[in-house]
């Protein structure tokens, strides 16, 4: 009797933890070495970059696939030393922050209309934002570049700038709309009794409120000025203004002879965009959480 | 100024509603006051809005109108365009093989890119939700390759893979110097190249949307299952995988249009002649070669309009049909996910 009986009141308690914990011895080994054999991959082609910098020429027109037998820091050193990687990090850099900064105030202007405000007209604007989506700029760059010189802007950072940020905005505001919605009714309800404008309360409050939303909106917009080819290769002509993807590809067009080099320019110029990216990851990857569910 | 029309548009409110301090008044209020000062309110919209308006109407929607009338004429950029040739555009484009070749390259690299993206990002995002040690680490690095810009990825690349390259030199080192190939310029073999650069390039983005998405399934819903004696691959397969599917589709949807509009990596790695020998051209590249640098706007922005129609048919049907389950409610999208 007690035989019967002790297996059906023992077994529930004792049945949960067992399937859980076999799963998890069982499959954790399996996920790190899934993990490694990965990372392994997605890292190769960038280290070949990074190593082949150390590199001769000699060496790796003999050995293509070969560890660096001597560690050279000259194609490096010839790079920093050199001013036109400075200069192209410089307009990258301004390109980037300009970009980001106009897509963050003006969406954040536009979204906080678009969410907290009632007005007739209200859903065609968004609907008119959202429908950016569907125009990428190689559909438009043709006119796109006809419209940037008519406006005097050819050859000048200004007009990459300002359409990056025009194409930004639908992503922004898609992202941004739900944050601000989601702020509640109180928080405004309880600012305007205390004596607080709407234009006030956008400042004091939504602003604030909206910071991690205005990040990850920020970081997308930066790496995608940082990364953009398209719209600078149409408008950009002169070497001066060139930011560094443009020049990434003249450097090695125009070295070309000199691998090492190219790898050591290719690398450097990578390091921004990844700095960048490791000190905000969990940000992106929170926004796009956000993104989806939204 | 406004907070006085505020407060006494309040006290009206409560007295109205019999000083009754419920929840009921709490929205009624806010209404009120806007409706109260619509001028005001008015001033406020446009300024707010106004900037990013003019900026999104001048530099998105006006260019892509002016792509569609441009597409009208045969125009060389100079001046306005006087010569109207009506469809001639379109049907230059239409019969023009290398536009055909272009377009079977897209829809190939569509296609392939799901398939051989989609498995695998799922599988490893699966493996990656899972408490694992240094997972932050893990996934910085999944996605270096996404961050990288597509410049840096072309250049890295063409130098690893050409004939003479990294590639060959290792695959000669291994004793299988018989399978080193022209990889970039063999056209049977180039598109396979590129799919592997794309795989590479995108796959973090996939894993990243993915683990977004499983981390919005509620925890109990696998652990009720393990306790009534599912296995880790039933709970994947019949749990995860289903509530997953919204993110799924939607990651589907943007590697699609993603394919159809692909230009910088092909453009850098093949540049604008190779691109059609080797076989990996796109219809954006297309574009540029026979639009910017050939010198025929007209005919270039023919060319966008056309890939724009394409992208939208493409994001219709796929809106349509696929996109559509997720308003039908979990039961249906269940059923037809797997």
């Amino acid at each position: 009797m007690t035989a019967l009986t002790t297996p059906a009141v023992a077994l529930p308690p004792a049945n949960p933890p067992a399937p859980i914990k076999t799963s998890r011895r069982w499959g954790t080994p399996v996920a790190y070495v899934v993990a490694v054999l990965v990372i392994g991959l997605m890292l190769a082609p960038v280290l070949f970059i990074i190593i082949g910098g150390f590199r001769t020429n000699a060496q790796i027109t003999t050995d293509p696939s070969g560890w660096p037998s001597v560690w050279n820091i000259g194609n490096y050193l010839d790079v920093l030393t050199g001013g036109t990687f400075w200069r192209l990090v410089g307009n990258s850099l301004i390109a980037g922050f300009a970009t980001t900064l106009g897509v963050v105030v003006l969406g954040l202007m536009a979204s906080y209309v678009l969410a907290r405000y009632r007005f007739r007209g209200r859903g065609i604007l968004y609907a008119t934002f959202a429908a950016g989506l569907m125009f990428p700029m190689t559909v438009a760059i043709t006119p796109l570049y006809l419209v940037v010189k008519n406006l005097g802007l050819m050859n000048s950072l200004g007009g990459v700038i300002l359409p990056q940020i025009a194409f930004a905005l639908p992503t922004t505001i898609i992202i941004l709309v739900p944050f601000l919605k989601a702020i509640p009714d109180e928080i405004q309800e309880a600012a305007f009794i205390d004596g607080c404008s709407r234009l006030g309360f956008f400042w004091r409050m939504i602003v604030p409120l909206a910071m991690p939303g205005v990040i990850t909106v920020g970081i997308l917009a930066f790496i995608a000025s940082w990364n953009s080819y398209l719209l600078p290769l149409f408008i950009l002509n002169n070497d001066a203004v060139f930011t560094l993807p443009l020049g990434v590809q003249s450097f090695a067009s125009q070295y070309s002879v000199d691998t090492a080099k190219v790898l050591a320019f290719t690398s450097l110029s990578m390091i921004p965009a990844l700095v960048f990216f490791a000190l905000f990851e969990r940000r992106i990857v929170g926004g796009l959480t956000g993104a989806v569910k939204g | 100024m406004s907070v006085r029309e505020n407060t006494s548009t309040r006290l009206e409110v409560d007295l109205a509603n019999g000083g009754d301090t419920g929840t009921t008044p709490v929205a009624p209020p806010v209404r009120r006051r806007r409706r109260s000062s619509p001028v005001g309110a008015r001033v406020e919209i446009a300024v707010l809005v106004g900037p990013a308006l003019i900026v999104f109407l001048g530099f998105v929607i006006f260019p892509v109108v002016m792509a569609a009338y441009y597409g009208f004429f045969s125009w060389q950029g100079y001046g306005p365009p006087t010569d109207f040739v009506g469809f001639r555009n379109y049907i230059t484009i239409i019969q023009d093989p290398t536009f055909q070749e272009a377009l079977t390259h897209n829809g190939v690299i569509v296609v392939l890119s799901l398939v051989l993206q989609g498995p695998v990002a799922i599988l490893l995002a699966l493996l990656l939700n899972r408490k694992l040690r240094g997972q932050s680490l893990i996934r910085v690095l999944i996605f270096v390759p996404y961050v990288i810009s597509e410049v840096v990825v072309g250049t890295g690349w063409s130098l690893m893979l050409a004939s003479n390259g990294a590639v060959n030199g290792m695959l000669e080192k291994l004793g299988l110097g018989a399978f080193s190939q022209d990889w970039l310029s063999n056209p049977d073999i180039a598109i396979w190249t590129l799919m592997v650069i794309i795989t590479w390039k995108y796959v973090g983005f996939a894993v990243i949307l993915f683990l977004a998405g499983l981390q919005g399934i509620p925890e109990e819903l696998p652990e009720a299952a393990a306790i009534d004696g599912a296995s880790f691959w039933q709970i994947q397969r019949h749990i995860t995988l289903p509530l997953l599917a919204p993110t799924l589709r939607i990651w589907a949807f943007l590697s699609i249009i993603g394919a159809l509009q692909l230009f910088d990596l092909v453009y850098i790695i093949w540049g604008q002649y190779i691109a059609s020998t080797a076989g990996t051209s796109t219809m954006a590249t297309y574009l540029v070669a026979n639009g910017r640098n050939a010198g025929n706007y007209g005919y270039g922005n023919a060319v966008a309009v056309v890939l724009f129609l394409i992208s939208l048919v493409v994001a219709l049907i796929y809106q349509r049909f696929v996109l559509s389950r997720d308003t039908e409610g979990a039961i249906t999208g269940k059923g037809k996910s797997t």
